[in-house]
């Protein structure tokens, strides 16, 4: 199984070129049953990433590219009349995917956002008072612009925290900037991989993520993160319980990921910028947090 | 058996039976000597042990050779040269973990056997350096492939661990009477001492003899040099040749008028297997069972097997027992017949010229003085009184006072000889004084009346020196001292000041001790006594237990993070500290680039802490706690 991850990563690597640790954090998130959100400026390769990850997974992967006048219908999917069959069907919208890619998802207006991120916790939708299952895996990476440009609507802190890590892309080092300029065209290269697992395969592994071991000084560990993020005067607000689970997940994810079965403290370390900065309102640098916080 | 492990096992028996070297016959310490060397051969080697069949001769061979040398398989040297013997013996044949456990305990038990010759405070740090390098052993065999360092840190934690346990037994466990487990009687031979005899020449021994014979504390005032005359044995009778106490016929009880001049002190008297006390003229009293003889001498209800410490008190100016009873003025004049005319007629010289008894004492003395006599420890031999007065006139106390006796005797006036010890080496760091064997000395003492029993020292008429400043200042002429010796003697004088508390505190600790310090402190009964030492023995026991058991309170983990830590440390001495927030994994990562000769001892360590603390296993933590102890940054 972890061989079949090793795969993964060397695809996904050779298809975004020097943003391996953004590629482990996204992966860690699939395999932790978290959803992403990439929040970067336009054109650093956020949605390439969501294509060749969903691509490499064996994913049945849609798009919806969040717009101010989206609906929530046109996210979870809408009831048609048939004349046919003289009765409603229900169309199920987008969301009915495997993994699901919300492109800019903070230019949509609160409405449709809500929709989104309640069916994302709850992995169903209800439309029209039918409860209808998401598919498994389900898995949503979400884009957004730094909220200081214009047109768009941040989402709030609640909201947030239903995405398992926030990452940010960055510009490409010049070394990979190279690669990228004189390389393939990304559509093409992305039409031509092949996936290295399968829906199937990605539950197992997330079954084993869920069966990594964590001691009884790892738990400590993180318990002393959150304290200290509760306590210290530099956090408007500490991280909150979820959050807590959240990082252990994540970590559990990446110890899997780096191919060991028990969780060490470099795994919460590589993780908690992800899982911490988008839950620790004006926090700044979360390898401050890392730094503040003896491993017992 | 590692090769190392058989080279401490040697050590071990080396160390314990080397004191014994002295006292055993040589070809035993030879045998001894050879064997330890061929074991240490056959391990340096790697060479098979002798077979059964050679050990057995070797065996047999010595124990008849000790048959021979003893007549006999019991006593005190017997048992020890059997000890030494087949604990060397046993080395050779040292297979498997059972026999060095043996022999471990073979050195242990051969540890007190050491006690059985001397008790001393050298002999008591010595063998704790010999126990210490045993437990090493020990550890040694129950840690395989530890480190030097480590089995000696063990086994001083050991030892340590064991102190407050030594300390209560020794404090609360019920002293037992007598010398340590009621030795032999060859256990009391061979210790010098002042004899209740005197013959020319019989004192020569003790005066070259370094061996002290007590040590005095004064209380209060100290006396001069001139007044510390050390009271023994009296002697009376004289056979022409030899003094003895002889016995006495009707004697008044030992009375002291006019005492004035009091003096308060405290002796430790070295065993000298004799009955008598030492106490400066003229004793006045003695804390312990002891009584004062009709001719003041101190004497003890039983010998003197062990060091013993008592107070008395003593006055300077005195008049002795102002009657005494005929019977025994008499025997003071009494003279062999037929020996010295020529003496005898000195004395008769001088008693016909009318003087009184103190003119004549004065005579006597001036003669010593003015005539040709000579203060020499190597006197040429004097046949007889008449002799040593008349032609060789060399000699030393005992020689002056038996000469001395003699004229007054024959004189009419009635004269009796005291042995004793004079004056004694003040020791600045225990604010006491030494008197040594070499200080022995013998003196005489007249009966005057009205004046009673008093002192008279020919000596001190003939080399004045001798008396107020020591023998051994008489004996090396004022040399200029070089810095280095004295140097050395304050280093002897302070060892022998911390001899003097180990005596008093330790070895003085005795029954009659222990009770009163016990009953200060509330413990009059046996019983309670006894109870308290339980107590208090399951009070530390359970400390320890508790202390020991402490893991099972605590975390598994918490004894592999303390090894990490361990690790952590040295690194951090090296100037490659752990961040705090650094997890095992980076840390090894960022050594292991720094530091490339560490890489892969340290990435072990953490790789192993990380299986410990991180990845729940319970397996590793000793070999990591040996790892981290091993482990040099």
């Amino acid at each position: 199984m972890t061989r079949n991850l090793q795969n993964v990563i060397a695809q996904i690597e050779g298809a975004i070129l020097g943003k391996p640790k953004q590629i482990r954090c996204a992966l860690a998130c699939v395999i932790a049953r978290g959803h992403l959100l990439i929040e970067d400026v336009p054109g650093v390769g956020k949605t390439t990433l969501a294509h060749v990850l969903a691509r490499t997974l064996g994913l049945q992967f849609s798009r919806i590219q969040f717009t101010s006048d989206l609906l929530p219908a046109d996210i979870l999917g809408v009831s048609v009349f048939e004349r046919d069959s003289n009765k409603f069907r229900f169309h199920p919208g987008p969301i009915f995917s495997q993994m699901l890619l919300a492109d800019e998802v903070n230019r949509a207006t609160p409405k449709a956002q809500s929709a989104l991120l309640e069916a994302m916790e709850e992995h169903q939708v209800t439309v029209e008072g039918e409860t209808r299952k998401l598919p498994e895996p389900f898995f949503v990476i979400a884009t957004q612009n730094p909220s200081h440009q214009t047109g768009t609507y941040p989402l709030p802190e609640s909201q947030l925290d239903r995405f398992l890590m926030r990452i940010e892309m960055g510009y490409p080092d010049p070394v990979a900037e190279r690669g990228l300029l004189s390389g393939m065209d990304r559509r093409e290269i992305i039409s031509g991989l092949d996936p290295q697992l399968d829906a199937a395969g990605l539950l197992e592994l997330q079954r084993l993520a869920q069966k990594v071991f964590v001691s009884e000084a790892l738990l400590d560990y993180v318990q002393a993160l959150l304290r200290h993020t509760r306590e210290s005067a530099h956090y408007a607000q500490g991280l909150s319980p979820r959050a807590g689970l959240a990082l252990l997940s994540a970590a559990r994810a990446w110890a899997l990921i780096d191919g060991r079965n028990a969780v060490l403290p470099e795994d919460v370390q590589s993780v908690l910028p992800g899982v911490a900065s988008h839950r620790l309102p004006m926090a700044g640098d979360p390898a401050d947090l890392i730094e503040a916080v003896a491993i017992p | 058996m590692s090769r190392e492990l058989i080279y401490s096992l040697v050590l071990c028996v080396l160390m314990v039976t080397v004191p014994h070297a002295p006292h055993l016959p040589a070809w035993i310490s030879a045998l001894g000597a050879v064997l330890l060397l061929w074991r240490s051969y056959l391990a340096h080697s790697g060479l098979p042990l002798p077979g059964r069949i050679p050990l057995l001769v070797i065996t047999i061979a010595s124990l008849l050779g000790i048959l021979i040398e003893f007549h006999t398989l019991f006593g005190r040297e017997v048992g020890i040269a059997l000890l030494a013997l087949l604990a060397s013996l046993k080395l050779m044949e040292i297979r498997n973990r059972r026999d060095a456990i043996a022999l471990i305990y073979l050195c242990c038990f051969s540890i007190i056997v050491n006690f059985l010759y001397s008790q001393s405070l050298a002999t008591g740090l010595y063998l704790i350096a010999t126990l210490l390098v045993i437990t090493a052993s020990w550890v040694h065999l129950n840690m395989p492939g530890s480190a030097f360092r480590d089995r000696f840190k063990v086994a001083s934690t050991l030892l340590l661990q064991a102190l407050p346990l030594t300390l209560i037994l020794f404090l609360l466990f019920p002293r037992i009477q007598g010398p340590l487990w009621g030795l032999p009687q060859d256990a009391y031979s061979s210790r010098s001492g002042l004899d209740d005899r005197m013959s020319p020449g019989s004192m020569a021994h003790l005066i070259l003899s370094d061996d002290v014979a007590f040590r005095v504390r004064y209380k209060g005032r100290i006396p001069r040099r001139d007044q510390m005359y050390w009271r023994g044995p009296v002697l009376w009778d004289f056979d022409g040749r030899e003094w003895t106490r002889g016995r006495a016929s009707d004697v008044v009880a030992p009375r002291l008028s006019d005492a004035s001049d009091p003096v308060e002190y405290e002796v430790t008297l070295e065993p000298n297997n004799k009955n008598w006390l030492f106490a400066l003229d003229m004793p006045d009293g003695i804390t312990m069972p002891a009584r004062l003889t009709y001719d003041f001498q101190a004497i003890s209800s039983r010998p003197i097997h062990e060091r013993i410490i008592y107070d008395a008190r003593s006055v300077l100016s005195y008049r002795a027992n102002l009657q005494e009873s005929d019977a025994e003025l008499k025997r003071a004049l009494r003279l062999p017949t037929g020996i010295g005319p020529k003496a005898v007629a000195l004395a008769a010289k001088w008693r016909s010229q009318g003087i009184s008894d103190e003119q004549l004492i004065g005579r006597a003395l001036a003669y010593f003085h003015d005539q040709d006599f000579r203060y020499t420890l190597d006197p040429r031999p004097a046949g007889s009184v008449d002799d040593f007065l008349f032609s060789t006139r060399e000699g030393y106390c005992e020689h002056y006072a038996s000469g001395f006796v003699f004229l007054m005797r024959a004189a009419g006036i009635p004269a009796r000889v005291v042995t004793g010890y004079q004056g004694g080496e003040y020791n600045p760091a225990g604010r006491y004084y030494i008197v040594r064997q070499s200080d022995a000395h013998a003196w005489a003492e007249v009966w005057l009346k009205g004046a009673g029993w008093r002192r008279m020292d020919p000596t001190a008429a003939i080399s004045p020196e001798r008396v107020a400043r020591g023998l051994s200042t008489l004996e090396t002429p004022a040399l200029p001292v070089a810095d280095g010796a004295a140097w050395m003697h304050s280093l002897r004088m302070n060892w022998d000041a911390l001899s003097y508390r180990w005596n008093q505190w330790v070895l003085g600790y005795n029954s009659e001790n222990q009770f009163a310090y016990l009953s200060r402190i509330g413990l009059t009964s046996a019983t309670r006594q006894i109870a308290y030492l339980a107590a208090a023995m399951g009070f530390i026991v359970c400390l320890f237990a508790l202390y020991m058991l402490r893991d099972l309170f605590l975390k598994k983990t918490d004894r592999a993070q303390k090894a990490w830590l361990k690790a952590c440390k040295k690194l951090e001495r090296a100037g490659l500290p752990r961040l705090q927030h650094e997890g095992p994994l980076d840390y090894a990562t960022r050594i292991a680039m720094t530091r490339p000769d560490l890489a892969t001892g340290f990435r072990e360590i953490a790789e192993l802490y990380i299986r410990l603390r991180y990845s729940g296993s319970k397996e590793g933590e000793e070999k990591l706690k040996r790892l981290a102890s091993a482990f040099r940054a």
